[in-house]
């Protein structure tokens, strides 16, 4: 195992998928040469590497990107395609919804369009809404789109690599502030199914479903729970399509509570759809309500106390949790 | 004009491959009446038969098309089978998509038509794709793209041209100007009248042709294909040709112009390429009629087979969405 950052993980599955599959490519505006010089950056030095035949930076144009990654997978290549902030995949989101995820299913199951789309997402960089908007609730709504969203630096390797050899296409999140937060990761080819949830704490009172940078939320309210006696499960979904309702019902029926939580809005979010799994497939185990915490529903502000206040935080998650306790049987 | 024009050959199989387009359309002219015999939006392309002959008889059997919601000239030109094809605009299960495609969506993987999408102004950026792979891949091939002059004012068209010309990719963008976007006419749309100009703005070759000659038609889509070939980048062809019908067989085009259509009618480009042919003494007119009871015969059997092939499965609505 290695120490490796979160930016330095990603780069390693994108630089072994390059070195093992002549049909892996990238593209994507800047992912070649960045206005930002730091080895922590998933495309940092890749250029260098593999030449502009393979690593392409892109004009400033998320349709055709989008458009480059269908087209191109549908005549066998693996496109690794970057959509800078998660708000400019609205640009993409034709390519995305009404072909990526459709055209298979158009086609009588005849054509493939093993693509890989990277978007970088996250609340509190002070950029505001229209570079911080996590939308993920959009893809998951859409069939025919797989949805990664890894939290850790070996889950974004492992995973990482299954997206760009799956022959679905997959959106696959990165939470950019964890770009350079350091973790151990497995050398060489090894691979994390998509489909599999993490069990990332175990815990006897309450789970807490989560995934992306809200797990590290989730973890300081644990400690924080903790010290008042009260043990927190908590759950890293890392896949959202195809979701691990096992790993996530196996413990709303161990611990009898769930709360969701994430750092997207709430109405509408994906938290309501976790909610209303276990509430149709584990009503029978529930010991009172289960309880959404997400982001409030306005968009992103930009001003540092604003912004602070509308990220869920870890003491928001306590006190939820303390109110669930108490009122449980 | 390019030596293959004056091959008695071409022009022969020109002429067979418009007819069958024709008489396959004039058909779901017939079958979109009775409701029970094909379903949805019924979006033809009669009278512009020479844009889809001309521009794909100059491709070769590896170059790929990408088409839009007005395909099915394009699929036929390319050597999609007209059973399956019509069956598959039925929505059956014997349908070249197993019946989920239906009329709007076709692909057909085995003759190179692999996308059709009928979001209008897509098919260039999907285009964009599939040439990047011939390029990325060192392939001797070419991607040509449809897409129509209400097309032409998506945005996403003109980031695959600026995609396509930065890069020099093989594609050869096809304008197949019928003059109308719904019921908004050129003028209405589009704020030049020659969308070939577009094609200053992105470095590339462009040229417009009369959409209703298909001989003119094959004549530039050689040379551009060619150009695309080389390793010159895009290229646009804007073929001048006119929609006949309404947007889709359920528009009667109450905004058209009568006298306008009339004028157009006498312009048809399977009765000039005949009369031409018959002239230059290239077919007889027997020889002309003999085709055409052919592809009558061809479409018929088109229909009896899409006929009696049963629709498909409900359950079978879940499959196909997923590389398990």
């Amino acid at each position: 195992m290695a120490m490796l950052s979160y930016g330095q993980a990603l780069k390693q599955a994108l630089d072994l998928a390059l070195s093992v599959d002549q049909t892996v490519f990238l593209a994507g505006e800047g992912i070649g040469t960045s206005i930002h010089l730091d080895p922590n950056l998933p495309t940092f030095g890749l250029l260098d590497k593999y030449g502009s035949r393979r690593i392409k930076d892109t004009p400033v144009s998320e349709a055709a990107i989008a458009g480059l990654a269908v087209g191109a997978s549908a005549m066998g290549l693996k496109p690794v395609v970057e959509i800078m902030f998660f708000p400019f995949m609205t640009l993409a989101c034709d390519m995305l919804v009404n072909h990526a995820a459709k055209f298979r299913y158009l086609s009588g199951g005849r054509s493939a369009f093993p693509m890989t789309v990277r978007v970088k997402a996250g609340v509190n960089f002070g950029a505001g809404c229209q570079h911080s908007h996590n939308l993920e609730a959009w893809i998951a709504h859409s069939p025919g789109l797989k949805l990664v969203f890894p939290s850790s630096p070996a889950d974004a390797k492992g995973l990482l690599l299954s997206a760009i050899f799956d022959p679905n296409p997959v959106v696959f999140v990165e939470e950019m502030l964890l770009y350079w937060m350091q973790g151990e990761v497995p050398e060489g080819d090894v691979r994390i199914p998509l489909g599999k949830a993490k069990v990332v704490r175990p815990g006897a009172d309450c789970t807490l479903v989560t995934y992306g940078g809200a797990v590290y939320t989730a973890l300081q309210a644990a400690g924080i729970l903790d010290e008042a006696g009260i043990s927190l499960e908590i759950i890293d979904l890392r896949t959202l399509v195809p979701l691990d309702k096992a790993c996530m019902l196996d413990s709303v029926r161990k611990t009898g509570r769930l709360m969701v939580l994430h750092d997207a809005t709430r109405f509408c979010g994906f938290g309501a759809e976790i909610a209303a799994i276990a509430a149709q497939e584990a009503f029978d185990a529930l010991k009172s309500p289960i309880i959404r915490i997400a982001a409030p529903d306005t968009p992103v502000p930009v001003s540092p106390p604003q912004e602070a206040f509308y990220k869920p935080s870890p003491e928001q998650v306590a006190s939820a949790a303390r109110r669930l306790i108490a009122q449980g049987k | 004009m390019q030596k293959g024009v004056l091959d008695p050959e071409i022009r022969r199989s020109l002429y067979a491959g418009m007819v069958l387009i024709r008489k396959f359309e004039e058909k779901l002219v017939e079958l979109a009446r009775e409701k029970a015999r094909v379903v949805g939006m019924q979006i033809l392309a009669v009278g512009q038969e020479a844009v889809a002959a001309g521009v794909v008889k100059a491709l070769q059997p590896d170059d790929v098309i990408v088409s839009n919601h007005r395909s099915h000239g394009h699929l036929l030109a390319k050597g999609a089978d007209p059973k399956r094809l019509m069956a598959e605009i039925m929505t059956k299960a014997a349908g070249v998509n197993k019946g989920k495609a239906g009329t709007l969506h076709l692909s057909v993987p085995e003759v190179n038509a692999l996308m059709t999408s009928t979001v209008v102004g897509a098919p260039p950026p999907l285009g964009v794709g599939a040439a990047f792979a011939q390029q990325y891949q060192g392939l001797p091939h070419i991607t040509a793209v449809f897409y129509g002059d209400g097309a032409a004012a998506e945005g996403s068209v003109h980031e695959a041209m600026n995609m396509a010309a930065l890069w020099k990719l093989p594609v050869l963008f096809v304008c197949e100007n019928n003059a109308w976007a719904g019921a908004q006419c050129l003028a209405d749309h589009s704020c030049v009248e020659q969308i070939v100009k577009r094609a200053a703005a992105y470095d590339m070759p462009g040229e417009s042709v009369d959409g209703n000659d298909a001989e003119a038609v094959y004549g530039l889509s050689l040379k551009m294909a060619e150009h695309c070939r080389s390793g010159k980048g895009p290229a646009l062809i804007e073929a001048l040709t006119y929609r006949m019908r309404g947007h889709g067989e359920h528009d009667h085009g109450h905004y058209m112009d009568r006298t306008v259509l009339e004028d157009w009618a006498g312009r048809c480009p399977v009765r000039r390429l005949r009369e031409h042919l018959t002239a230059g003494g290239i077919l007889s007119p027997a020889q002309c009629d003999a085709i055409d009871a052919e592809m009558t015969a061809v479409v018929d059997a088109a229909v009896a087979f899409g006929d009696e092939s049963p629709f498909p499965l409900p359950e079978a609505a879940l499959e196909d969405l997923w590389v398990e």
